[in-house]
């Protein structure tokens, strides 16, 4: 094999990033193929990875696997670039921006199950208000937020479920 | 394991919280604009008529394929025949409920109704 002209030196932590966020795409992926009533409802079982990373590994590696989740996952569908892409997207960063906030909450009393409930409602908004700006600018929309928000509260609950699980370890009772 | 040991005291104010917001959502998008007490009329992009949706009638609102008949009966609106090809605005059937609207293309007739206050007009972010 020819040696490499470029050495890239991955640290331990970068390692750790692309494994999780291997993970990640791997749950999108599969849940790609699950169909929905509703285009756009989805449990989004990807961001109980990024809960988890969120709590065990700080804020900024949340920002990385959630993006490179995001993008890698769109390669992999073949949508980047297209409007599914940049919903997921703007899904993405509103959440992230909400879990920005929502980490200063006091650990002793709100959980992953908070987080991820604030995320899944932030991830909601920030799409329908890009589909509003930009994709169907009607206001028919709006009559789809209810079913939308009811999504959003219900797969928010149970992903901050598994992710609270998920945290506390493996637990032999 | 137990779920209920996940769940910390504010996981559930937050999982209240939610549930307020959905219903309160459900409520101002769902509930309001319910009553639509009058009907527009539009051809070629302009009001044709505004008209009452008390009462029964029928009325014959010119295009450029030719004429379309919109009629009103029990506080609903429909229109009952288009001259266009698909028939999309026909096959909507009664529309009942402020801000619905159905639309024939290509005779660029349209219908919308409209309550004492517009559906969402309070709503918008």
């Amino acid at each position: 094999m020819t040696p490499s002209t470029i050495e890239l030196a991955p640290t331990r932590e970068d390692h750790r990033i692309a494994r999780l966020a291997a993970l990640a795409i791997a749950l999108s992926l599969m849940e790609a193929v699950i169909p929905s009533p509703l285009p756009g409802v989805k449990p989004g079982i990807a961001n109980i990875v990024t809960l988890v990373v969120l709590v065990r590994y700080g804020f900024g590696a949340a920002v990385w696997v959630s993006l490179l989740r995001v993008v890698a996952g769109s390669l992999m569908l073949g949508s980047f670039l297209s409007p599914s892409f940049i919903l997921s997207l703007s899904g993405a960063v509103a959440s992230l921006a909400m879990l920005r906030l929502a980490i200063r909450l006091p650990d002793s009393r709100f959980g992953p199950v908070s987080l991820s409930i604030l995320a899944a409602f932030a991830h909601i908004a920030g799409q329908l208000a890009v589909v509003r700006a930009w994709l169907i600018p009607h206001d028919g929309l709006l009559y789809l937020v209810p079913a939308f928000s009811a999504a959003a509260l219900l797969f928010g609950t149970a992903n901050g479920l598994v992710a609270a699980r998920l945290l506390k370890g493996p637990t032999t009772s | 394991m137990n779920a209920l040991r996940l769940v910390k005291s504010g996981d559930w104010l937050v999982f209240a919280a939610g549930l307020l917001t959905v219903a309160w959502l459900t409520a101002q998008f769902w509930h309001r604009g319910g009553t639509a007490d009058r009907v527009v009329i539009r051809s070629g992009g302009k009001v044709f008529a505004e008209v009452t949706l008390s009462g029964q009638q029928s009325i014959t609102v010119p295009g450029p394929l030719g004429e379309s008949v919109v009629e009103i009966d029990q506080r609903r609106a429909r229109v009952a025949r288009d001259p266009s090809p698909r028939q999309y605005c026909v096959q909507q059937g009664w529309i009942s409920r402020a801000g619905e609207a159905a639309i024939c293309l290509p005779n660029q007739v349209s219908i919308e109704l409209a309550g004492a206050e517009k559906a969402y007009d309070s709503l918008n972010y």
